[in-house]
């Protein structure tokens, strides 16, 4: 008996030392991007939606799974095995469309921050320069472990959306009969709908950032179960995120009056009628996903970036000995909130071209990544069993009709 | 204009000709066999439909960007090539060690120099190539033809490591054996440098490195890491392996190692050690890590309390290996009790017959074996201490804490 609650206390000492890369993955999937269209999803649809987010769970936690359990066996990055396995021109050309993907990824979260404030009636001239100041200088000069817990301290902010989505009082009992009821219709804009949730909810730079940030924490194979744990807990909390997120518009906006939202500061004001505080209380947490993922990945893609092309990166070097790391962070935290303060910047399209940009990228990271994980001699023993690799390749299929689905009535939109 | 150089991104894919100059196919690949040679391309693997000869260097007359001339027509069909480091393979793209440099780095590219003989050109690495230029050079290389390339390429710095100061990681032993690669250069690096480079290598690299090397070395490189890096490298390897490095270790530090195990490994490791190490460790193991019990070691100088400067310095010289981080000499009675520390300087200013006792410090500062790191932290910062002595309840001495102890235990904060 004394020996099993010692084990047991090893396996709960252990969670805790590799706590952090799945939660702050899953959690920064609910960016601004995320919440808006998710607030879309509920103020249009109702809780029709709601039944795609038991799917959608599945497949993140397998992609979420596979890439944890590469970093920890490896303890490599994603883009140093792209790189060793599939050579440097590959390499470059998914960093390049990588960067481009983030960087419109980057103008959202401005974007996030800009309306999310204003709510608090801050100007954006304001909140937008000081905000990216914080966030660069966070990673500069911060200490990894204690931005590790200021992010972490983040992920609790959460929670405003579960309180605004109980303080409009929505309509319980058909929320829970729709989580479980598929609602198929041949509708576009429902269909475009769909694939903008699933778009939205697995995006190719976690991919690369959790995979980074388990080889950061040093988690190693034998802890691996443990991580496996926070991945799937993480990826649960951020679909829950979403549920309320989506339950909250549909409770306050839809059962009004359907209708389109465009961004999340008119979601916000939607839920007016239910006071002051659940307007607040929505503003406050698109701010902190919004900052939260501005944070994170200017840093992960130069990671990415400089890891897969061979140049020095880590914010523990100096400027000069890590050049290219430091100029492609700044310079993606400077246009990224540099184009927002611009009058007349076509925020909107730019939004598109990145959804475009991370469906094409995502079925090719997707299936490196089935690939590798396969490879015998990285994994050894930790390749995907046969059912995993059915239900991996089965979502690859389905991520790229999805995606191809998604940059087809983008560049539509465009048009 | 014949070149007097090459990179294996132009190599790779020139045409093949036999002695008629007719086309027989492509190179695909260049290796070394450095059992034989250490940067003397031997094998030319080239690819003549769906067949791939393998080439030796001297069946081959001429090598330049127009193509590869041979000279012998006696090819073979290339099969094993186990004895071969494939620069295609396994260089491009891997990460290696630059020695001199200090930081491990990815390889972009190969230059080979030409060295011509009359009708016997031969192929010598001369270096790897990292940073821009050789990107750009690879990115274009087969879009652009490859002399405009040598020209497009020649605004950006060159970036290059001496093929002496690369250390190639291979983590297969058998391999490592066929290969020819060894670790000495690593040796000779700064052990932090060298804990520094590990720390950014996979577990497997990591693993081969810390099998080869001398144990004196990994112990002071182990030294350096974070304990848990520590532990997951003292895991990986053979108990023996281990042991051995674990024994050159400081018995603070190898204590605080084997403390991250599981119970079982460290049982395992301890076993395979000597006597005196073990027994040294393991009662260091006993002690609650964030106690001043924890964070002591065993290594000290101490004396009788009756002895004077002459026992002293005898007693140095006997134990020169205690010298590098020896401020103090501890002097204890009959029954091992801590009396009195004396300052490694005055020992010279006082002549041979001073009993050390005169030159004690007043007052002696010392810590229980159990009290707290926070405390212990206190009195090196009140005192302005670098060596602190540790005594049981009975006031006998068990060990010192010394500063950079202290400093280790401040940057984990």
């Amino acid at each position: 008996m004394a020996h099993l609650l010692k084990r047991f206390r090893y396996h709960i000492a252990v969670f805790f030392a590799v706590v952090g890369p799945g939660f702050i993955t899953a959690v920064v999937d609910n960016d601004s991007g995320g919440i808006v269209t998710y607030s879309q999803a509920g103020a249009r649809w109702g809780y029709l939606p709601l039944w795609t987010l038991l799917p959608i769970t599945v497949v993140l936690i397998i992609t979420q799974e596979m890439c944890s359990r590469m970093g920890a066996v490896t303890e490599k990055g994603l883009s140093d095995l792209i790189r060793e396995e599939y050579g440097l021109r590959v390499t470059f050309v998914m960093m390049t469309l990588l960067v481009l993907a983030n960087l419109t990824n980057i103008m959202a979260e401005f974007a996030g921050i800009a309306s999310s404030l204003e709510l608090f009636h801050i100007s954006r001239y304001a909140s937008v320069p000081i905000s990216a100041f914080a966030v660069w200088f966070l990673a500069v000069k911060g200490n990894y472990r204690n931005v590790e817990k200021i992010f972490l301290f983040a992920c609790v902010v959460y929670v405003t959306y579960v309180i605004s989505g109980f303080l409009v009082k929505p309509d319980w009992k058909e929320a829970a009969i729709y989580t479980v009821k598929p609602v198929l219709m041949l509708d576009a804009s429902y269909i475009n709908m769909l694939i903008g949730m699933v778009g939205t909810t697995i995006a190719p730079w976690m991919q690369f950032y959790l995979q980074a940030a388990v080889v950061e924490k040093g988690v190693t194979a034998k802890e691996y179960a443990e991580s496996r744990i926070e991945v799937i807990v993480g990826c649960l909390m951020t679909s829950v995120i979403a549920f309320f997120i989506i339950v909250a518009c549909a409770g306050a906006i839809w059962s009004v009056h359907p209708r389109d939202i465009n961004d999340g500061k008119e979601a916000a004001l939607g839920l007016k009628p239910f006071g002051e505080y659940a307007v607040l209380l929505f503003a406050a947490g698109l701010f902190n996903a919004s900052i939260f993922a501005a944070s994170i990945l200017p840093l992960s893609t130069a990671y990415s970036v400089c890891e897969g092309m061979g140049f020095e990166s880590g914010v523990n070097r100096t400027f000069k000995e890590a050049p290219v790391f430091y100029w492609l962070y700044t310079l993606l935290i400077a246009i990224g909130a540099g184009v927002i303060l611009l009058p007349n910047f076509p925020l909107f399209k730019m939004i598109l071209w990145s959804q475009v940009l991370n469906g094409v990228l995502l079925p090719f990271v997707l299936i490196f990544m089935i690939l590798l994980i396969n490879n015998k001699r990285l994994m050894n023993e930790w390749t995907n069993s046969r059912p995993v690799n059915a239900v991996a390749w089965f979502t690859v299929v389905v991520m790229i009709g999805l995606t191809l689905a998604l940059v087809g009535t983008s560049i539509k939109g465009m048009g | 204009m014949a070149e007097s150089f090459l990179y294996f991104t132009e190599l790779l894919n020139l045409p093949v000709y036999d002695l008629k100059h007719r086309r027989i196919g492509r190179l695909r690949d260049a290796a070394l066999v450095p059992l034989v040679h250490q940067s003397r391309v031997d094998r030319f693997l080239v690819g003549a439909g769906s067949i791939w000869f393998s080439v030796r260097y001297d069946q081959i007359s001429l090598i330049g960007l127009a193509g590869i001339q041979l000279s012998d027509e006696k090819l073979f069909p290339y099969h094993s090539d186990e004895y071969m480091l494939r620069m295609g393979r396994d260089l491009l793209d891997q990460q290696i060690i630059d020695v001199n440099g200090r930081k491990v780095v990815r390889v972009n590219d190969v230059t080979l120099d030409i060295e011509r003989a009359s009708g016997f050109d031969q192929l010598y690495v001369k270096e790897v190539d990292i940073g821009l230029r050789s990107i750009v050079r690879r990115l274009l290389q087969g879009a652009v033809p490859r002399k405009l390339i040598r020209t497009l390429q020649q605004p950006i710095a060159p970036n290059s490591i001496p093929w002496d100061f690369c250390n190639i990681v291979e983590a297969d032993p058998q391999r490592r054996l066929r290969l020819n690669i060894s670790h000495d250069k690593l040796e000779l690096m700064h052990p932090a440098d060298l804990a520094d480079i590990v720390e950014e290598l996979g577990p497997a690299e990591r693993e081969a490195i810390f099998e080869t090397i001398d144990s004196e070395v990994a112990a002071e490189a182990l030294s350096e890491m974070d304990s848990k890096t520590q532990a997951s490298i003292l895991e990986s390897l053979e108990p023996d392996v281990a042991a051995d490095i674990v024994e050159e270790m400081a018995p603070d530090e190898a204590a605080d190692a084997l403390g991250e195990l599981e119970e079982e490994t460290s049982q395992e490791i301890l076993e395979e050690m000597e006597q005196e190490d073990k027994t040294e460790v393991t009662e260091l193991l006993e002690f609650e890590e964030d106690t001043a019990g924890g964070m002591m070691n065993t290594e000290y100088a101490s004396l009788p309390d009756t002895a004077t400067v002459t026992d002293a310095m005898a007693m140095l010289r006997a134990n020169e290996d205690l010298l590098e981080n020896l401020n103090l000499v501890l002097l204890v009675d009959a029954e091992g009790r801590l009396t009195g520390a004396v300052h490694l300087a005055r020992l010279f200013l006082a002549a041979g017959e001073t009993p050390l006792k005169s030159l004690a410090q007043d007052p002696l500062i010392w810590a229980p074996v159990d009290m707290t790191q926070d405390r212990v932290t206190e009195l090196f910062d009140k005192y302005n201490l670098f060596t602190l002595p540790v005594v049981d309840k009975q006031h006998v001495l068990s060990g010192v804490i010394t500063a950079d102890d202290i400093i280790s235990v401040l940057r984990q904060k």
